[in-house]
Formats: C-alpha cells, structure tokens, sequence
C-alpha cells in the first residue's frame, strides 16, 4: 500500500534533484530557472500529500498560491533573461556581477 | 500490488528520472522537454492523490505555459551552450556532495516523523465527503481563501506588466507603419496636378 511517506519520498528526491542542478550548471541560468521549478514542483508535491493524508483542503489551496508564484517568478526570471542576454550577449551567470560599485 | 501501487511507482520513477535528466542534459532543448515530462509525472502522482484539479492545473500552468515559455526563450535566444556546460565536471564533486547531504537530511527526517496529537483537530477546511475536489476546493478558494485569491492574480498582473516593461523596446533602425498618419493624410494636399504645355516642360 502506497502510502504519505512515498510521496514525501518522491518529493524530497525531486527537490534534492533541483539544488544538485543548481549547484551543477551553475553558468547556466536556464538550467538554473529549470531546477528551481522542479524544488517548486516537489513543494507541491508534499502540500498536496498532506492535503490528502489529513483531509483538509487548506494545502491544496496554498498549491495554487505556489503555482502562481512559480509562474510569475518564471516570466520575470527569463525577461530579466532576455534583456541580459541582449545587453551581454551571453547568459553566463558568472558574468553577474556587472553592477558590484 | 494493485494498480494504484504500480500507477504510482511508475509516475514517481518517471518524474524522478526526468527531473535528474534535466539537470544532466547537455542540450537545453532537451532538458525543457524532461521537464514537460517531469511535470506530467508529478500531475499523475497528484491525479492518483485525489487531487485532480490541482493536477489538471499543473498541466495547464506548467505544460501549457511555463515550460512553452522556457522552450521560447532558450530557442530564441542565439547562445554557445556549448560555452556554458565547460564546468560542469569541475562542479559534479561539490553538487553530488551536497546533494547526497541534503537528501540524508531528508530521509532522517521523514523516518522519524511523527503525527502530532492534535493534527486531526485542527484542520482549517475539512475535506467534505461525497464531494468532487474541484467543487470543494472552489468552495473554499472563493470563500475563505478570497483575498489571497485576489492577491494572486494582482502578482500574476504585477509579473505580466514587468515582463513587458522588461523587454519592450523601441528600436530607433527599423522603420515601422505609422496606421494614423496614413489614414490622417490628406489626398488634396498630397498630390498636385500640373497642366504641362506640349514640348515645353515643367
């Protein structure tokens, strides 16, 4: 019987998967962008468990607050991306620190 | 096992593999498409918890819009990826390091956890039976829940106009249809008519 703790389980493993992605292409801000959807996904993923597991309905609800935030976070995050890439014209993230006084 | 336990054992292998593939992939274009994948498995493993509106959401949200998004921009933008992935094996002991850490954390904790003794007492919204979940969840999202619900969509309108302001510009080399001057102009004043004498000129 499949019960909370393999979905705690799958989640955990989703957002470990996301900070070792971070970590990993660290000169690779889509990547980046990439993983932290996936560490957002996980978040969900555990909301959602205990939603199901206590029945209340309150985690799904702050789901959706996730999702739209993940969402907006995505658009400004690859504008910002866009701009970055037209005034630089690449998108290594190491390059960054144009703006250090 | 029954088909629930198989169900779920697939969508989780599924969602985790392609997560990790995201991550590992060399070509850009490839690691939006796992994380299309990554994000049906995840919607699957919500579909098999009960969720169903807040997985066919992840469809719609993730899918449809922000992984379209992410595939947009990095078939867009014209970058040497191939500049960008040089470090990764220089970087692989560290993440592996921390990762391994950070998923041992996790595992202590999720094996020693315990329900407190008053959880079932203080749920916020219980879950009505004999009702569908996405007509429970409204229930709750517009009632309960409405200035956040509000709140909501005035981050996404927030997000919206910045991504515009962000990326709109006004490029002074390309020449652009005026609409308004071309419908403004006046045709008595545009042409005139010259009556030439024959073999003299203007």
């Amino acid at each position: 019987m499949v019960g909370l703790e393999h979905y705690l389980t799958v989640a955990a493993a989703l957002f470990v998967i996301g900070i070792f992605g971070i970590f990993l292409n660290r000169k690779n801000v889509i990547i980046i962008l990439m993983s932290i959807e996936l560490m957002l996904l996980a978040v969900n993923l555990n909301l959602v468990a205990f939603s199901q597991h206590l029945g209340d309905m309150v985690g799904q609800v702050f789901t959706l607050f996730v999702l739209t935030v993940a969402a907006a976070e995505a658009a400004i995050g690859l504008a910002i991306l866009v701009v970055f890439n037209r005034n630089r014209g690449t998108i290594d993230v190491e390059d960054v620190n144009v703006m250090k006084g | 096992m029954t088909v629930a336990d198989v169900a779920f054992y697939a969508f989780a292998l599924v969602t985790v593999a392609s997560g990790l593939m995201v991550t590992l992939s060399r070509n850009p274009v490839h690691a939006v498409l796992w994380l299309i994948l990554a994000f049906i498995g995840a919607s699957g493993l919500m579909v098999l918890m009960g969720a169903e509106f807040v997985a066919m959401l992840l469809l719609i949200v993730y899918v449809g819009a922000v992984a379209v998004l992410f595939l947009f921009v990095v078939m867009m933008l014209d970058i040497d990826f191939a500049a960008l992935k040089g470090q990764i094996t220089h970087a692989m002991p560290l993440a592996l390091l921390v990762g391994v850490v950070l998923l041992l954390e996790l595992g202590l904790g999720i094996g020693a956890w315990v329900e407190a003794d008053g959880a079932m007492s203080l749920r916020d919204a219980p879950a009505p039976h004999g009702m569908d979940n996405a007509r429970a969840l409204g229930l709750i999202l517009y009632d309960k829940y409405i200035y956040l619900f509000q709140a909501a969509g005035l981050i996404l309108l927030v997000a919206m106009i910045g991504a515009i302001v962000l990326t709109l510009r006004h490029r002074k080399d390309v020449k652009r249809q005026n609409v308004l001057q071309q419908m403004w102009r006046d045709p008595a004043k545009a042409m005139e008519l010259k009556d030439v004498k024959p073999g003299q000129g203007l």
